[in-house]
Formats: C-alpha cells, sequence, structure tokens
C-alpha cells in the first residue's frame, strides 16, 4: 500500500540525514543525565514518605526522564521540517503521488527512534544509580514512549507546515511543550500536588504516560495506570495523526 | 483539443484577506503536445502563481485548469502521477546526494528500488553530474545544482515538465547546456512549459511562447508570429532631454506608425525603416535638434512586450 512503502521510504531518508550528525544523538541525552546526575538524588530523601510512589527513587525518576525525552524528541521536530520546507523539499515531494499521511508519520516515526535510542542509553546509564526494570515492562514502556511521540510530533509538523516560519513556531511551541511538562509529573510525582493540580494534571496524556511507565518498570501489569496510560496515548496519537494528515492534504488541495 | 497538454479557463488567483492581490487576473492558455512553451514576463507577472496552479500546488481563486487531461482542482492526484515539476528556487536537500535525491524521487513514483537506481545513473550521467553525484548537494554549484533539480523532474519520464525560470543565476555555458538539454527532452515527446525574463532565451528555445504581465496574458504566437505584429521596422533616436517634444512631433507624420520615450530615447515604429531615416533628420534639423544616435533595427520581443504594456521588458521589474 503506497501509505506504508512511502512512510517506509520517507523513514529511510530522514533517519538517514539525521545520522549523518550523529552528535544530536548525544545532545539529546545530555539533559536528561544530568537532571539523573543532579536532581535524582535529591529525590532519594522524598523516597519512602507518605505519597510517594512504590519503587525506590530513580524507579520513580527514570520513568519521567524517559518521557522528558520523548516531549523534546517530538515537539521541537517542526523546526527541522521549516529548513526542508524553506529548500523546497516539502513542496517537490507535494508535486509526487506521495501519501501525505507518509510526509508525516515517516518523519515521526524517525523521530520515535531517535528519542528510543536516547532512552536506552539513559536507561543504561541510571542502572548504576539504582534503576531496577522488568524485561517486558520495559519493552511495554517503550512501547508507551513511542506512542508518545506518535502523539506530539505529527501536531509539530502539522503547526510547522501552517505557520512556516521559526519566530512564530518557538513561542507556541513552548506553550505547548511546558504545561504538557509541568502537569506530567515528571520531576516530582503529582501525588504532592493539591487536588485541583491533579484535577488539572489528570487531563494531560503524558501524566496518565508517566504513571504507566512507571508501573511497567515495576512490573506492575495489572495496575490500571498500564491501560490507561496505553488507551490514553494512544487515542491521542490517532486523533494527531488524523488531524495532521488532514492538514497536509488540504495544504496541497 | 486531445493534443493539448494544458488548457486554462479565466484561471485567475488572488492573495492577501481581502483578495487585494491580483497575482493571476484571468487567464487563457492552451499548450500544444511536443513543444517547449514559454512563459515570458517582467518580476512578479504572475509566472511562477501560474505554474503552481498548473502544478496543483494552489486551489485558483476563479477559473479552471487542465493539465494533461485532467482538473487540477478535481483530480490533482492523475495530475501529479504525469507532470514534473521544477521549482524557481529547487529542492533538493543539501544535506542529500544527488543519487540519493534522484533514487528518492524515482520511489515515490512507484519505480522499485533497482529500477530507481539505474534511473539514477542515467539522468545523472545525462546530466553530466556523474563525478558529483554521491556528493552532497551542498557543495555543488548553481549550474550543478540546477541540472540537479532539473534531472529530480524528470526521473518519471513525465509528459509534461514545468520548469521554473530554469536558467536564471546560471554562467552562459551553463545556460547554453541547460538549452541544449531542453531541446532533447522536446525530442523525447515530453512537453516543457518554461518560464523565463530573458528575451533571447524565449525567442531562442520556445516553439511558442506566452507574453504575461500583471497576471494578464498580452501576447501569444510564436516569435516570428509576435514579431510580425509589429510590422515594419523600429528606430531608435538619442536625444537629450527634449525626448516627449521629438515623440510628439514624429508621431504627426504620416510615415510613423508609432513613437514614444524608452529609457530617454525616442522610439518610432516606422513601415519603411531604410526611407525613414532621412525624413526624420530632416524633421529634426528643421526644428534645430541634432541626435547624439540614431539606430534602426527589426522588432525584438522587446518590442512586442513594450507594445502592449508601454513598458521595456528589461526595466519592468
Ligand atoms: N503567497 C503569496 N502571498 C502574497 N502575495 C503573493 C504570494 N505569491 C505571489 N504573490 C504576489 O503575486 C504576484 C505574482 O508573483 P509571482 O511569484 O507569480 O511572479 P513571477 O512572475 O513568478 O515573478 P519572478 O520573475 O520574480 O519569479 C507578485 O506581486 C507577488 O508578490
Ligand atoms: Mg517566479
Amino acid at each position: 500500500m503506497r501509505l506504508f512503502s512511502d512512510t517506509w521510504l520517507m523513514f529511510k531518508r530522514s533517519l538517514g540525514l539525521t545520522f549523518r550528525q550523529p552528535a544530536w544523538l548525544i545532545a539529546g541525552v545530555v539533559q536528561p543525565f544530568v537532571y539523573l546526575l543532579l536532581f535524582g538524588p535529591l529525590l532519594n530523601s522524598f523516597s519512602g514518605m507518605p505519597g510517594f510512589p512504590p519503587g525506590g527513587a530513580f524507579n520513580v525518576f527514570v520513568p519521567g526522564l524517559l518521557v522528558m525525552t520523548a516531549l523534546f524528541g517530538s515537539t521541537f521536530v517542526g523546526f527541522g521540517f521549516i529548513d526542508e520546507m524553506r529548500h523546497g523539499v516539502v513542496e517537490r515531494m507535494r508535486v509526487t503521488p506521495m501519501s501525505r499521511t507518509a510526509t508525516v508519520l515517516g518523519r515521526s516515526l524517525r523521530d520515535v527512534v531517535v528519542f528510543l535510542l536516547q532512552g536506552c542509553i539513559l536507561v543504561a546509564l541510571a542502572i548504576p544509580f539504582g534503576l531496577t526494570i522488568n524485561p517486558l515492562g520495559f519493552v511495554v514502556a517503550f512501547g508507551l514512549l513511542a506512542l508518545i511521540g506518535l502523539m506530539l510530533g505529527p501536531v509539530s509538523y502539522a503547526m510547522a507546515l501552517v505557520i512556516g516560519s521559526e519566530d512564530a513556531l518557538a513561542p507556541l511551541t513552548q506553550a505547548i511543550a511546558l504545561p504538557l511538562l509541568l502537569l506530567s509529573g515528571v520531576m516530582l510525582p503529582m501525588s504532592f500536588a493539591p487536588d485541583w493540580l491533579r484535577t488539572i494534571a489528570s487531563f494531560n496524556p503524558l501524566y496518565h504516560a508517566t504513571l504507566a511507565i512507571r508501573a511497567l518498570f515495576n512490573a506492575q501489569f495489572s495496575s490500571p495506570d498500564v491501560i490507561t496510560g496505553l488507551l490514553t496515548t494512544g487515542a491521542f496519537a490517532l486523533l494527531s495523526i488524523f488531524v495532521a494528515s488532514r492538514a497536509f492534504n488540504r495544504r496541497t488541495a | 483539443m486531445d493534443s493539448n497538454v494544458i488548457e486554462t479557463a479565466g484561471l485567475r488567483r488572488t492573495f492577501g484577506k481581502k483578495g487585494e492581490i491580483e497575482a493571476v487576473a484571468g487567464v487563457d492558455l492552451r499548450v500544444g503536445s511536443g513543444s517547449i512553451f514559454g512563459f515570458l514576463g517582467p518580476n512578479g507577472a504572475g509566472k511562477t502563481t501560474t505554474l503552481r496552479i498548473l502544478a496543483t500546488l494552489l486551489p485558483p481563486s476563479a477559473g479552471e485548469a487542465r493539465v494533461m487531461g485532467y482538473d487540477v482542482a478535481k483530480d490533482p492526484e492523475q495530475v501529479r502521477r504525469r507532470i514534473g515539476y521544477v521549482a524557481q528556487s529547487g529542492g533538493s536537500d543539501p544535506r542529500m546526494s544527488g543519487r540519493g535525491e534522484l533514487v528518492m524521487q524515482g520511489r515515490l513514483f512507484g519505480l522499485s528500488g533497482q529500477a530507481a537506481k539505474v534511473r539514477a545513473q542515467e539522468l545523472l550521467e545525462a546530466m553530466d553530474l556523474a563525478d558529483a553525484g554521491d556528493r552532497a548537494t551542498e557543495g555543488y554549484s548553481g549550474g550543478m545544482r540546477r541540472r540537479l533539480d532539473v534531472a529530480i523532474g524528470m526521473v518519471h519520464k513525465p509528459g509534461l515538465l514545468f520548469l521554473d525560470e530554469p536558467t536564471t543565476g546560471l554562467d552562459p555555458q551553463a545556460r547554453a547546456r541547460m538549452w541544449d538539454e531542453v531541446r532533447r527532452l522536446r525530442e523525447t515527446g515530453t512537453t516543457v512549459f518554461l518560464t523565463t525574463h530573458y528575451l533571447d532565451e524565449a525567442d531562442a528555445l520556445c516553439d511558442r511562447l506566452a507574453i504575461i504581465d500583471h497576471g494578464r496574458i498580452v501576447a501569444e504566437g510564436t516569435a516570428p508570429e509576435l514579431k510580425k505584429a509589429i510590422a515594419g521596422d523600429v528606430v531608435t533616436i538619442g536625444v537629450d532631454g527634449s525626448g516627449e517634444l521629438v515623440a510628439r512631433l514624429l508621431e504627426q507624420q504620416p510615415f510613423v506608425r508609432e513613437a514614444g520615450v524608452v529609457d530617454g530615447a525616442v522610439r518610432l515604429y516606422v513601415d519603411d525603416g531604410e526611407a525613414s531615416l532621412p525624413l526624420v533628420l530632416r524633421l529634426l534639423d528643421g526644428q534645430g535638434l541634432a541626435p547624439q544616435s540614431l539606430a534602426l533595427h527589426r522588432p525584438s520581443l522587446d518590442d512586442v512586450f513594450l507594445r502592449q504594456t508601454g513598458r521595456s521588458l528589461r526595466d519592468a521589474a
């Protein structure tokens, strides 16, 4: 099918271009690693306190860092896309029979692969600090992270397509990414939050994703958090792909 | 009817919130199969906008266009399968190699991996890019990049190829090579629709051309036809300061069809150039005016443009 073959072509092309500058891969790990190094130990003193989730401090914190890596790895991708637009690459491909959904999906899958690799590095670095993982939990958790990428990436690409300039895209992206991050319980568990804040957070798919990944790392497969996280993120990912591909189709009408 | 690869009727496109910018203001075009069709016009005339509509990149505000037999608004996918489009500013990624871009484009048009590779090699050789094929296009010269752009547009052997200013910014040698390439395309049966603001390019390369200004087609035909419409010869008289006066004086003479001032020089359209020169001199002499220069030439496409728009194409931008 067109959609699959074109997505695969776009994915291979984008991934090849990204790996031309492997420095980006490393750069994306630096920030979460600094958090791990300098913020993680702080959390140690919270663990065991009433309200702190089960598991050691790093089993609470690393899932959050992974979600953060996914968030940053997929909300800022529109900037690279504007660059491609400026070089006429996007327009050139619009005058081909290429599937418009593949334009978004191929690139988003590349972004997913990049931040999942960063996630693997991060997990490997966190194990010496005391992170424990369950292999099956790890695999499902990474699947969930991929869904986060498919939820946020297409939106970023669609915004880039419609807005067309970095100057306008930057503040808008910040305005979306920051509340998503703060209301996800990534840094400190939301269980410490006042009720009203937690109520707002419950509308944030990243909040549910973070809870799900914590449960998965602790091998609590029957926890309702797991299914809630997967379903919420998956549903939003589908919606996001649908909306973005509509935007791309309309542009080309 | 069937031999027309492009047919438009009342094609219009406006920009701006209230549609106040009229980029294309009612274009009717018919382009026959297997020819090189030129779209000649100054900056901002609406060439790119028209091309983008025909290439399904931009919906028209009004009117309709059929390309390769399909309506661009209703059947854009059918159109895209059958055309190639090379944008004015190109369309390759600076980080990709020329070969990589060609293979990608071939695959998007449904070629198998192997077929796309073979086609890429073929085009790299034809476009004299074989040595540079595996280098990132970042390092290409302007001429190399332009040849690659055209090659990308040709990958799937389209019946109709749009080239938006294929030679702008190229040195004379590279331009000549691009002309050869375009002629070779015609030999293979491809219709080439190109835009240009070079008079010599329209004259030498195009089988037929349309002159566009302010979104309207002001003249259409073969270059000789267009020039013939301006019967007779053109006399240019260099005078200092008194151009308007001289023009008005000469306009009243029976042997002068039209007179005007362009770039400070008086330009006359006359039936018989040789016979008119002594008459012009005598008239000026009678007014105590001495011309600084006097030239006689056959009408060029610039005269055609001038006649239709009142401006010279050279400074119409
Ligand atoms: N997206 C747009 N928004 C607003 N105005 C536009 C847009 N695209 C084109 N225009 C305007 O439409 C007119 C025609 O532009 P167009 O690019 O078609 O001209 P052109 O003949 O290709 O010129 P050039 O030789 O400089 O390439 C210009 O006045 C231009 O400013
Ligand atoms: Mg143009």
